[in-house]
């Protein structure tokens, strides 16, 4: 069926009408996968809980206490989303700033990735405020907190989604058939992806940054007034690991719509992003270390948040770092697949250790998110799994655009 | 643009004239307002324990009022129905009763934090909340090194519950509800300064029965609540490790870098960009 669809548009540009768009809100293919019925219920049961927090509080859904006010839904959803997000910005940067054309087949599939992310975690961040209504408050001006970590961090969301919805704007016009409109958004990319850098530079590091008036709350072996920039540079490897781990699995269900030329480059591209990762990793670790020792903190490895740290440090950070150096000789892509996934095992880890485990360690209730704070947050994920789906299956964003649109490379 | 010699010297007379103006501006504003941070001070060694401060707290702000017995070690919490809570230890010094409940911070980390204003530090003094501006988020409880903000879980249009120093009556020209209550002045409202003063006379004259710290001097950078102890403060439930300076200075170098990214580092990528781009254009020449 997609091949039809990929022919179809070749040969002519659709005319932007309702009907064709009504025809394209439609499900296609097989209904009873078993990502769906493993997905659906789930996502129902979400949102039944998601009614369930609006109607009784906060507090009938999840397990967060007076000590640990913020839970799964930030710390994972929000603060570790948007790290495994960074490959948007990096993957932009290398092929609209640097260059890098050989990359220039996984832009609109990271921009895509990244854009539903941002939405759907920080959309998640509704349900986890107390007074949603009003949430307009920091953009209209009622008031500007603007001492406030939070704020900057909000405006620097807010205008990042609005740059890669524009980096990723081509791809609707084409889906469209918006060819003038094409034109004029295409001319706007670069301007966005330079846009989009500098926000993402200061927000990811901005996640870090909210945790520094927590400076007793949180294990001294994760707290240190280095959080923004170790913040920073993990964005870079988590993106990239996310792009790996997404790529690889997008290659096999979306087989069909990839061109030979692209399935070729694929194990290139790969391999070229591993070597990123095995450096930043390299500059991640030896930061870590530097803040371990410029922190005095040996004395408190020999405890059991130690050992915990020791988890992390070496087995998720260490070890893949390996893997990446090892497979940058050798391109065993088995390997590098192997590191990504640990690499990913290993900034989840780190995000909770600051916002949830290493948060108030030492609290007589300590948070152990719900059943339904977990279900709430596969929910979101699928949900977004779902629109990329849709997505993917219907804008030329895996498969090469129309040919009307190959005037140039945006 | 070009800019020669004369039109150098006079952007830079306009600018020092600016900064000249600009300070003196701030300084007359600073000294036209009179009014001074306003503050209460707790003297331990006066608490008797009858609970009419919580009691009157209660009655004021249309909570319930506290039903449990006052027991030796066992700890009462704030919570959001509770805006103070009195609570009774063990010390080397014998059993000394002490109160809790938001210490007013002369620089709040809840304010600092707050991305609408929300928790505002008026230039009265006291730290208050307020809900047409607040969206839940929670970031003040994150940030108090007092853990004092309580969140309603379980209410639909939930509240952050904290002391506010009975902000209104203060206003009206009343003092603080529970000072008012105190039968044996054990809390005292006035000006920050002159409570200090006033504490540190009472530890002078008496230098046996207080340890010689007035706490809320410096914690935090300072807080409106003080408080007088016949026993270490570590004994009666503070948290001692705490910083004595101000935890929004904590955030201050990443805010300051943001300006200074934001306007820089479009600047580099742009010019990164226009590099490659030439030499792109150049590769295609040559092919």
């Amino acid at each position: 069926m997609n091949k039809t669809r990929i022919i179809t548009a070749k040969e002519h540009i659709p005319t932007f009408s309702w009907q064709f768009l009504f025809n394209e809100l439609k499900p296609r293919g097989k209904w009873l996968t078993p990502f769906n019925i493993i997905s659906i219920p789930i996502i129902l049961l979400g949102f039944g809980l998601i009614v369930l927090r609006f109607w009784k509080g906060i507090g009938a859904v999840t397990n967060l206490t007076q000590e640990v006010p913020w839970g799964l839904w930030i710390g994972f959803d929000v603060v570790t989303g948007v790290a495994f997000a960074g490959g948007a910005y990096v993957v932009t940067f290398m092929v609209y700033i640097l260059n890098m054309k050989q990359y220039h087949s996984i832009v609109r599939v990271t921009v895509l990735n990244g854009f539903l992310a941002y939405a759907f975690y920080t959309g998640a961040l509704l349900i986890d405020l107390g007074r949603p209504w009003n949430v307009v408050n920091p953009i209209i001006g009622n008031n500007y907190g603007t001492s406030s970590v939070m704020f900057l961090v909000a405006w620097h969301f807010l205008l990042y989604m609005l740059a890669e919805l524009f980096e990723f704007s081509p791809a609707i016009a084409e889906w469209l058939g918006l060819k003038r409109a094409r034109k004029i958004l295409a001319g706007m990319t670069i301007g966005a992806v330079i846009f989009g850098i500098t926000l993402s530079t200061l927000h990811q590091s901005g996640l870090g940054a909210l945790f520094l008036m927590a400076k007793e709350k949180i294990h001294p072996l994760w707290y240190s007034e280095f959080i923004p920039i170790l913040f920073l540079v993990s964005s870079i490897f988590a993106g990239l690991s996310m792009v790996i781990f997404e790529g690889s699995i997008s290659h096999k269900v979306f087989f069909d719509q990839i061109s030979e030329k692209n399935k070729k480059a694929h194990n290139g591209i790969i391999h070229g992003l591993s070597k990123i990762c095995a450096v930043t990793m390299f500059a991640y670790f030896f930061l870590q270390l530097l803040v371990f020792l410029h922190e005095q903190n040996w004395t408190l490895i020999n405890t059991p948040m130690g050992y915990w740290f020791l988890v992390e440090m070496i087995g998720f950070v260490l070890i893949p770092m390996a893997l990446f150096f090892y497979s940058y000789r050798t391109a065993n892509i088995f390997t590098i697949k192997l590191a990504a996934i640990l690499t990913m095992i290993g900034v989840v880890l780190n995000r909770l250790n600051v916002s949830i485990i290493g948060f108030r360690w030492d609290a007589a209730i300590p948070y152990i998110p719900s059943w339904m704070e977990i279900v709430v947050t596969l929910a979101v994920i699928f949900t977004e799994i779902w629109i990329f789906r849709w997505v993917i299956n219907r804008m030329p964003v895996l498969r090469e655009s129309p040919s009307w649109a190959k005037d140039d490379n945006h | 643009m070009s800019i020669d010699r004369r039109n150098f010297f006079k952007t830079i007379g306009i600018a020092g004239v600016t900064l000249a103006v600009g300070k003196s501006a701030g300084a007359t504003s600073t000294e036209s307002s009179k009014t001074e941070f306003r503050g209460m001070l707790f003297d331990a060694t006066r608490c008797a324990g009858c609970l009419e401060c919580e009691i009157a707290c209660a009655k004021a702000h249309n909570q319930p009022e506290p039903t449990d017995e006052l027991k030796v070690d066992v700890l009462r919490k704030t919570s959001e129905v509770k805006r103070c809570a009195i609570n009774y230890h063990t010390t080397s010094k014998g059993e000394v009763l002490v109160r809790n409940q938001c210490m007013h911070c002369n620089e709040p980390a809840c304010a600092a934090a707050c991305l609408t204003q929300a928790m505002y530090k008026t230039k009265e003094g006291p730290v208050i909340w307020r809900g047409n501006k607040c969206m839940g988020c929670r970031y003040c409880m994150v940030s108090c090194p007092f853990d004092v903000p309580k969140f309603e879980y379980f209410s639909a249009n939930p509240k952050i519950e904290k002391c506010d120093m009975c902000y209104d009556r203060i206003m009206k020209g009343q003092i603080p509800t529970c000072a008012e209550a105190c039968p044996a002045e054990a809390l005292i409202f006035g000006t920050r300064r002159e409570l200090l003063t006033e504490a540190r006379k009472r530890i002078a004259e008496n230098p046996e029965g207080y340890v010689d710290q007035v706490f809320g001097e410096t914690v935090a950078g300072g807080t409106a609540f003080l408080y007088l102890s016949p026993a270490p403060f570590n004994e009666i439930g503070f948290n001692t490790k705490l910083q004595n300076s101000s935890y929004p200075a904590l955030t201050k170098g990443f805010l300051y870098s943001v300006a200074s990214v934001d306007v820089l580092l479009p600047a580099l990528l742009l010019g990164i960009y226009s590099a490659t781009k030439k030499n792109q254009s150049k590769e295609e020449e040559n092919e």
